[in-house]
C-alpha cells in the first residue's frame, strides 16, 4: 500500500496556496485555469490549461481524504470499480508537464540534405582514382625517372641537392646554422602545425572570420615553395644563385 | 520462369528440353544457393540477392560491403562536390595502394646490396618488361603523392576542418605527412646512383645536427658513420616494411575518425 507522505500533502497544498490557486474544490477550477492562461501568455493552449486546473483541482480533492481510497481502488478492482474522477468537458486525464522540443530530445531544426554513398560518391571516386592511373600511366610513358650514373663516394656532384620537398631546408641551411636550419626550424614547423587545432580557439570556419590564420598559413605555405622553387630552380654549382633561363636546370627529380 | 524452378535437370516430366541461357541461370542459382556462396557474401550483400536500383539496395551496396569501413551509407550532399575537397585525401590514399603495388614488382627484381642495387635498377629499365614503365610510376606517383597529401593539408586548413571534434585527426594527418616524407626520402637511396647517394648526404647530414644526441641519430639511421652497405640495407627495411606498416595503422586510425568525428567537415 503506497500512500503520499502527509508532509509532502502539506507541502502542496501551501506552495499552492502561495501561488495564488484556488483551494481544493472542483468549482472553481476551470476559470482559474483560463485565468492562468491568460497571465502567463504561454503557447499552452487555454483547453490543455483548463484540463489541467480542473484535473488539478479534482485531484486536490481526494489528495486530503481519499489518497488512500484511490489507491485501495487501484488494488481492489475486481471487488468495486474503479471510482472516475471526471474534470470538466468530460476528460478523464489531466496534463501534468508540458516537455518542449529540444528539452530532451535533440531535435534537428533542418534536417541535412544527404544523398546515398552508392552510387553519387563511389562513382566520383572511381573516377578520381581512374584518371590519377591514366595520367600517372601516360606521364611515366613519356618522362623516364632519374637514373644516373652508379653511386660514387670519390667524385661529388656539383650541386648536390636533396629530395625537393627538403630543398627548402637546404635553403634555409645558406643562412642560418645547421642545428637551426636543418633541426630547429623543422622540428617547430611540424610540432606548431601539430598544435594548429589546440591553438586556434577561434570556433567559425568562415574565411571571413579568420582571417588572421588563413594569412598566417599562406604566408608559411608560400614562404616553404618558394624556398622550394629558389632551391629547385635557383641554385647551381656550389649552390650559388643562378637563372634557369640562362643557365638550366640544376636539379633531378 | 516456372519450368526452371520445378523441373531441375534430368527430371523435365513435359518432355521441354532446358536451352543453354536456362541452364546457366539454373547453375547460376544454384552457385548463389550454395553454402560456399553465402559464407563468402553476407546476407544482405547485392552478390546474394542481385542488384536492381532501389533506395534499400543502395544502401546494401555500402552496408554489406568493405565500403562500410570507409564511408556511411549516407554522405552529406555538399561531400560529393569534387570542387570541396578535390578528391585529395582519397588520391592520396589511392596513390599510396598504388605504391603498394609498383612496389612489390620492383621488389622481384631488387637486392639492397651496394654491390647490386644499381645493377638490378639497370637491368630492371633495360630488360624486364614493364619494368622502366613502373619504376616511373613508382618515382612519380611518389612525388605526386607527397604533393598531395600537402595539398590535402592545405585544404583541411583553409576549411577550417580542424577544428573540434577533429582536433585530433588533424595531429594524425600531420603524423601522417611525416610519414610520407620520410617514405619518399627512404626511397631515394634505393637506386645507388648518384642522385640518391648525394640527396641522401645532404639531408642526413642534417639529421646529425640534432642536439644532444645527433651523431647518435645519424649513426643509427646510416648504420654507420658514413652511407654504405649498412644504410642500404636499413633504409629498404624501413622503405618496404617498417614505414608502411607504421603509416597503415596511422591511416586506419584517420579515416575513423574522419567518420566517427562526424564525416567530412560541413560547407563553409
Amino acid at each position: 500500500m503506497t500512500e503520499v507522505p502527509e508532509h509532502l500533502l502539506k507541502r502542496s497544498a501551501e506552495r499552492r496556496a502561495a501561488l495564488g490557486a484556488p483551494p481544493a474544490g472542483g468549482g472553481a477550477a476551470p476559470a482559474a485555469g483560463g485565468e492562468a492562461t491568460a497571465d502567463d501568455g504561454s503557447k499552452i493552449p487555454a483547453g490543455l490549461l483548463a484540463r489541467t486546473g480542473g484535473g488539478g483541482g479534482a485531484a486536490a480533492t481526494p489528495a486530503t481524504t481519499g489518497a488512500a481510497a484511490t489507491a485501495a481502488a487501484a488494488t481492489a478492482v475486481a471487488t468495486a470499480p474503479a471510482p472516475v474522477a471526471k474534470g470538466p468537458e468530460g476528460h478523464t486525464q489531466r496534463l501534468l508537464t508540458v516537455v518542449k522540443a529540444g528539452s530532451i530530445q535533440d531535435v534537428k531544426a533542418t534536417p541535412t540534405d544527404k544523398v546515398h554513398t552508392w552510387p553519387h560518391l563511389l562513382i566520383g571516386e572511381f573516377i578520381a582514382c581512374l584518371a590519377c592511373s591514366a595520367f600517372l600511366l601516360v606521364f611515366s610513358a613519356m618522362v623516364n625517372a632519374p637514373f644516373l650514373a652508379a653511386a660514387n663516394f670519390n667524385f661529388t656532384p656539383n650541386p648536390s641537392k636533396a629530395p625537393w620537398y627538403f630543398l627548402g631546408l637546404q635553403e634555409l641551411l645558406t643562412m642560418f646554422h645547421p642545428m637551426v636550419a636543418g633541426v630547429t626550424i623543422p622540428g617547430i614547423g611540424i610540432f606548431a602545425l601539430m598544435l594548429a587545432p589546440y591553438i586556434d580557439k577561434n570556433p567559425s570556419s568562415k574565411p571571413e572570420d579568420r582571417k588572421f590564420a588563413i594569412s598566417l598559413f599562406t604566408l608559411f605555405f608560400m614562404f616553404w615553395a618558394v624556398l622550394v622553387i629558389i632551391g629547385t630552380l635557383f641554385r647551381g654549382p656550389g649552390f650559388n644563385f643562378t637563372f634557369p633561363w640562362r643557365d638550366g636546370v640544376f636539379f633531378d627529380l | 520462369m516456372a519450368r526452371r524452378m520445378t523441373g531441375n535437370g534430368n527430371g523435365n516430366g513435359n518432355g521441354h528440353r532446358a536451352t543453354p541461357a536456362e541452364r546457366l541461370a539454373e547453375v547460376g542459382e544454384k552457385v548463389r544457393g550454395s553454402q560456399a556462396w553465402a559464407s563468402i557474401f553476407r546476407p544482405g550483400s547485392i552478390f546474394r540477392k542481385g542488384y536492381t536500383d532501389s533506395p534499400r539496395n543502395r544502401s546494401y551496396v555500402v552496408m554489406n560491403s568493405l565500403i562500410y569501413h570507409l564511408h556511411p551509407v549516407k554522405v552529406k550532399r555538399h561531400a560529393v562536390k569534387v570542387s570541396y575537397t578535390l578528391c585529395l585525401g582519397g588520391l592520396s590514399f589511392f596513390l599510396f595502394l598504388l605504391l603498394t603495388v609498383t612496389g612489390i614488382f620492383l621488389m622481384f627484381f631488387y637486392r639492397p646490396t651496394t654491390a647490386q642495387a644499381w645493377n638490378d635498377i639497370q637491368t630492371l629499365e633495360t630488360s624486364i618488361t614493364f619494368g622502366l614503365l613502373v619504376r616511373n610510376m613508382h618515382r612519380w606517383a611518389a612525388h605526386l603523392m607527397v604533393l598531395s597529401v600537402f595539398l590535402h593539408m592545405s585544404r583541411v586548413f583553409y576549411h577550417g576542418a580542424y577544428k573540434p571534434p577533429r582536433e585530433f585527426n588533424w595531429v594524425i594527418g600531420v603524423i601522417l605527412l611525416t610519414l610520407t616524407l620520410l617514405l619518399s626520402f627512404t626511397g631515394y637511396l634505393l637506386p645507388w646512383d648518384q642522385l640518391a647517394l648525394w640527396a641522401v648526404t645532404v639531408g642526413t647530414n642534417m639529421m646529425g645536427y640534432t642536439p644532444v644526441f645527433g651523431s647518435q641519430v645519424r649513426f643509427v639511421l646510416l648504420g654507420g658513420v658514413e652511407i654504405g652497405g649498412e644504410t642500404l640495407l636499413r633504409w629498404y627495411v624501413l622503405h618496404v616494411l617498417m614505414l608502411p606498416f607504421v603509416i597503415v595503422i596511422f591511416m586506419a586510425i584517420h579515416f575513423w575518425r574522419v567518420r566517427k568525428d562526424g564525416g567530412i567537415s560541413g560547407p563553409l
